[in-house]
């Protein structure tokens, strides 16, 4: 088993490294700094909440996509809960996709549409797969009767 | 080239002759009159007939006038210089002829001596020394005083030597001296002839006509060429003498007689217009001894009416006494009539031109006036916006907690801004009216109620001690239609009118029902005292007033209002401009007393839009009377027996029905406000609900609330009635602020209200996933934690997004505040409906309703206190029946957008939000946030 510090050490170094490869922004720091005793898992809550939503928004869009009379509206409209959704916790890449995807929308760009649904996709599992590896770093923390360490 | 003399002598005797017998101010072309030389030949004169009747001459008279007139004498001495003349002329000539020949003689005789001299040479040739003796010596002494003259020729005495060699034989001498002695004797014979003739010549001439034959040609000759050219103008000649009788007369369209012309006046020989005139003139000249032209228009039976350019001389004796006239008379009446003709059109193009200029000018003012009101219109728009948000603030200043002075001072702010505002509608309004595009409410109003409030209103700015009196006939009825704001801005406009031009005394309202003044259908009413204020009845009623005026069997009633004020009165001359536009009675009045001119103007046309009129009497110094008749249709709602239900409904203290019924209302100036009263009690508290509904502020009791939920019943059917609603409804606003803080605090079940809205709090929350069972359990530990908290402002969060709402919500508890959350903007319209909040934090994209559209519908609910506009949007409200409709103070709403764009953030506010933040929310944007809009 992995020290206290040492898992504390990976969780500030993965933590960073998020960061720095624009998985996460600042909007997530904001939803930690939100988290405190009375309410211990409000980041997890948070994020499986956005897991579920994003899910079913990306399931809702790819099928609003392989439609026959694509209702260009309606993909729209899942695009800007999803960017609103990763905005709200600071999943950046997904955000940035889904900037892009809402200018195809615009276009009524089908290739592009599903060519930014495809990243939208890859970038929230990217994201997902991290966030999960985070959640489970400071599981393990707390199992080692640790802490976990502020991000400033 | 000896004619050729003759000629231009000729010519010039004849110029110098004839100028004589012209007047002196005849010009050039009477000049060059030739008699004796017309430039073609001679006989061209024989070719015409002359009708020599027109003349008709006194022949004794003439000779007479010839031998002692001035003129004549003259005439005659200058034909005896030029018959003189022309003699001399002859004899000159005939000189001439004798040089010329005598020249030809000396030639001839240098010849001769040429040939004498050769000849001598010869001599000397062959005689030596001998002195040489001419052949021809005789020849010599022929001439002797030729002599003279061949000195001259002495040069040709050395010319022989030179000769001299050149002939030689005698022979051929001889015979050529036999030659010329032949030629000379020729010559000389010729000569001799020639001198006969000449002598001959002299002696006709001596014996040739006697002058008087001579003058007498010319004469005749020169009568020819008068008449020649004298035929076919339309001329007459004539002289008179001193006594104005005819003594000749050259006239080529005769109707009368020699015999009755001659030796007769003008009058006696005919009769008629101008006659006298002429004579008149003619005499004139004739004592003034000056020639004079004029222009004398006849109308004789004669020759009708005909226009003559008279020219007469006086003619004098050669002492110098007039002895008549010379006069010419020319027919000119077509001319006269072309001059006319001309004058005439000269006239009406000047006319024309006037005409055109006064256009132009007009153009030019219409023009000018339109850019001004143009200007007026957009300088009144600019004005207004600015303006009424001055005025909204300081309704929304009235709502708060102010002192009893304070809300004093704000009632005449209010009242004044909200004149001002109205000032500006006028004059859009005039424009309105003016280009006919004006519209007309129909609204429910009560007369009574609305002398009062001009009545109020005009005291509270009262400067004089002046008394405002309002009458108001028991047979006026209670409610009326028509346009309640028009007949507002006619009244206050009248009243502030009144009071301005009135220093002591007292002002006054008169309101009475008259009988029909139109009773025949929709006739041109009768012309009011002053003419500009002829009101046009017809048609305006039709499309002004109501739509179904014409063919409605609605009792109109006619209310006639007249405001009366003892004041300073208008005098009589002003009157007809009083309803122009920018008109004042006096120059100085506008000086004195201030004013655009426009009230009155704004107050007719009005009045005439509505179908009615508007007169004016009045006294200087004693005060005038504005009278205007006014058609409404009865409001039916007013007979019923609801209305009274609806009186009583907004009952809520003493004496209602004596106000409603109330005819005499008094107001006095006293320091700022006025005192008021009337035969009611207790007027002056509703009073004050009247005028402005918003600023009363009356505690009520938990009995009147729920008696006020019980029935505040829906009633939107008219105008009036929901107006009164809001005036209820206001009234309760404060109570029920309280009121909420009791429901957060205690969540009483006995209110059964607050029991509702905190129900529906709670379904909305329901309302959400089941799967944030976390959110709900916080949701009512929230409850928990609001009851504690003393009193925590009202959030409302409307967000479809629950990632969104669970950021949100947590950041809220960071901040120790608790919230409501919605999903969409119809739920949060039913919530605002339910509950009171003070803040909402609207998200703009969502489902089923958007963001702007749910601020819209609240913002109007703000607005109106009903839903309406909800109800329209299709947001259905399930607990309808238990839902207050009461217009709260505004709600701020924060608008919360992901993309960021100025573009956004204008249609936010033009949706009616107060504020936007960017997503995603951050606690400090919601931190200030908070502190902006709550704290």
């Amino acid at each position: 088993m992995d020290t206290v510090p040492q898992l504390q050490r990976q969780f500030v170094e993965y933590t960073t490294s998020l960061y720095r490869e624009g998985y996460l922004d600042d909007q997530f720091s904001q939803l930690q700094k939100l988290q405190d005793e009375s309410n211990p898992d409000f980041v997890v809550e948070v994020v499986s909440l956005f897991f579920e939503d994003s899910e079913k928004l990306l399931n809702n869009l790819t099928a609003a996509l392989h439609q026959e009379n694509i209702d260009y509206k309606q993909v729209d409209a899942h695009v800007h809960q999803f960017k609103g959704s990763s905005s709200s916790i600071g999943a950046q890449r997904v955000k940035n996709v889904c900037v892009v995807f809402r200018n195809y929308c615009e276009e009524k760009n089908l290739d592009g549409c599903m060519v930014c649904l495809q990243q939208a996709k890859n970038e929230y599992i990217l994201v997902r797969n991290k966030l999960e590896a985070l959640f489970n770093l400071e599981q393990q923390i707390l199992q080692a009767g640790g802490s976990v360490p502020m991000m400033v | 080239m000896v004619h050729d003399v003759e000629d231009d002598r000729v010519e010039d005797m004849e110029v110098e002759v004839l100028s004589s017998m012209w007047p002196e101010d005849i010009d050039e072309a009477g000049k060059k009159f030739n008699v004796e030389k017309p430039g073609v030949h001679q006989d061209m004169l024989e070719d015409l007939t002359f009708i020599e009747e027109p003349s008709i001459v006194d022949f004794k008279r003439l000779v007479e006038l010839t031998s002692y007139s001035e003129k004549g004498s003259s005439q005659l001495a200058n034909l005896v210089k030029n018959w003189e003349y022309k003699q001399e002329n002859a004899v000159r000539l005939l000189r001439e002829e004798l040089d010329n020949l005598s020249k030809q003689q000396h030639e001839v005789e240098l010849k001769k001596l040429e040939i004498l001299e050769q000849h001598r040479f010869e001599e000397e040739s062959y005689g030596g020394d001998k002195r040489p003796v001419s052949v021809l010596d005789e020849v010599y002494e022929a001439f002797q005083d030729v002599p003279k003259r061949r000195t001259d020729v002495i040069v040709e005495e050395d010319k022989r030597l030179e000769i001299d060699a050149e002939y030689d034989t005698v022979v051929y001498w001889k015979q050529r001296a036999l030659h010329l002695e032949k030629l000379l004797e020729a010559s000389v014979q010729r000569e001799q002839i020639l001198l006969e003739k000449l002598e001959e010549s002299i002696e006709n001439l001596e014996k040739q006509a006697s002058p008087v034959e001579e003058l007498s040609q010319i004469l005749k000759r020169a009568d020819n060429f008068l008449h020649f050219v004298l035929q076919n103008a339309p001329v007459v000649i004539g002289h008179q003498d001193k006594e104005l009788r005819y003594r000749f007369i050259y006239n080529h369209f005769p109707s009368l007689g020699e015999e009755d012309i001659i030796g007769k006046t003008d009058t006696e020989i005919f009769k008629g217009g101008g006659v006298k005139e002429s004579q008149d003139f003619k005499r004139e000249v004739l004592e003034r001894g000056l020639p004079a032209k004029r222009e004398i228009t006849f109308e004789t039976q004669l020759f009708g009416a005909k226009t003559f350019l008279i020219y007469v001389e006086p003619v004098f004796s050669k002492d110098g006494e007039t002895i008549g006239v010379n006069y010419m008379g020319m027919e000119i009446t077509d001319q006269v009539k072309k001059r006319e003709k001309m004058a005439k059109l000269r006239e009406e193009i000047a006319v024309q031109k006037a005409k055109e200029t006064e256009l132009n000018k007009t153009i030019h003012i219409t023009e000018e006036t339109m850019r001004a009101k143009q200007m007026l219109a957009t300088m009144s728009h600019e004005i207004r916006s600015p303006l009424s948000g001055v005025v909204s603030m300081a309704e929304i200043l009235s709502t708060t907690k102010l002192n009893k002075d304070q809300k004093e001072l704000l009632r005449v702010m209010l009242s004044s801004g909200d004149l001002v505002l109205q000032l500006i509608n006028d004059i859009l309004d005039l424009s309105k009216v003016e280009s006919g595009v004006m519209k007309l409410e129909a609204t429910k109003f009560r007369p009574r109620e609305v002398i009062k409030h001009v009545l109020q209103t005009a005291a509270a700015s009262l400067k004089r001690m002046l008394i405002l009196e309002g009458h108001v006939a028991d047979d006026v009825p209670l409610e009326v239609i028509g346009d309640v704001l028009r007949i507002r801005q006619i009244l206050t406009n009248l009243i502030s009118n009144a009071i301005k031009f009135t220093h002591e005394g007292k002002v006054q309202i008169n309101l009475c029902v008259i009988a029909d003044p139109y009773p025949e259908g929709h006739q041109e009413p009768k012309i009011n005292m002053d003419d500009s204020s002829v009101s046009t009845k017809n048609g305006v009623l039709l499309n002004g007033h109501e739509e179904n005026e014409p063919q409605s069997h609605e009792t109109v009633v006619w209310i006639r209002c007249d405001v009366k004020d003892t004041g300073i009165g208008i005098p009589e001359n002003a009157l007809p401009n009083l309803f122009k536009k920018y008109m004042q009675a006096g120059a100085d009045t506008a000086r004195k007393y201030g004013g655009t001119g426009l009230g009155l103007a704004i107050c007719k046309q009005l009045v005439e839009l509505m179908g009615g009129h508007l007169t004016v009497s009045s006294k200087e110094h004693c005060g005038s009377t504005f009278t205007f008749v006014l058609p409404h249709k009865l409001s039916h709602a007013c007979d019923g027996s609801d209305d009274t239900d609806e009186f009583g409904d907004m009952a809520d203290n003493e004496s209602s029905d004596d106000d409603i019924t109330c005819g005499f209302f008094q107001f006095q100036p006293h320091a700022l406000g006025s005192t008021f009263s009337s035969n009611g009690s207790a007027i002056t508290h509703k009073d004050r609900i009247n005028v402005t509904p918003k600023e009363i502020v009356s505690s009520m009791d938990e009995d009147d609330s729920s008696r006020f939920d019980a029935s505040s019943e829906p009633e939107s059917s008219s105008k009036c009635n929901s107006e009164n609603e809001n005036t209820s409804c206001i009234k309760k606003e404060k109570q029920n602020d309280d009121g909420l803080d009791l429901a957060v605090d205690s969540c009483s079940p006995l209110d059964h209200r607050f029991h509702n809205a905190g129900d529906l709090c709670v379904a909305c929350e329901a309302r959400k996933d089941s799967n944030r069972s976390s959110e709900c359990s916080s949701s009512s530990s929230n409850r928990q934690e609001v009851a504690k908290s003393e009193r925590k402002p009202k959030i409302l969060l409307v967000e479809d997004h629950m990632v969104n709402v669970m950021v949100a919500r947590r950041m809220m508890r960071q901040l120790n505040q608790d919230m409501d959350v919605v999903n969409n903007g119809a739920e949060a319209v039913r919530a605002v409906q339910s509950c009171s909040y003070d803040l909402i934090l609207m998200d703009v994209c969502m489902p089923v309703m958007d963001g702007l559209e749910a601020t819209r519908l609240i913002r109007s609910f703000e607005k109106t206190g009903n839903w309406d506009e909800a109800r329209k949007a299709g947001v259905d409200f399930p607990s309808y029946d238990q839902v207050f409709q009461e217009p709260r103070k505004r709600i701020p709403i924060i608008a919360m957008t992901a993309n960021a764009m100025s573009e956004s953030a204008e249609e936010c506010f033009q949706n009616g939000m107060d504020s936007f933040i960017t997503k995603p929310v951050n606690l400090q944007n919601l931190k200030q946030c908070l502190q902006q809009y709550v704290e």
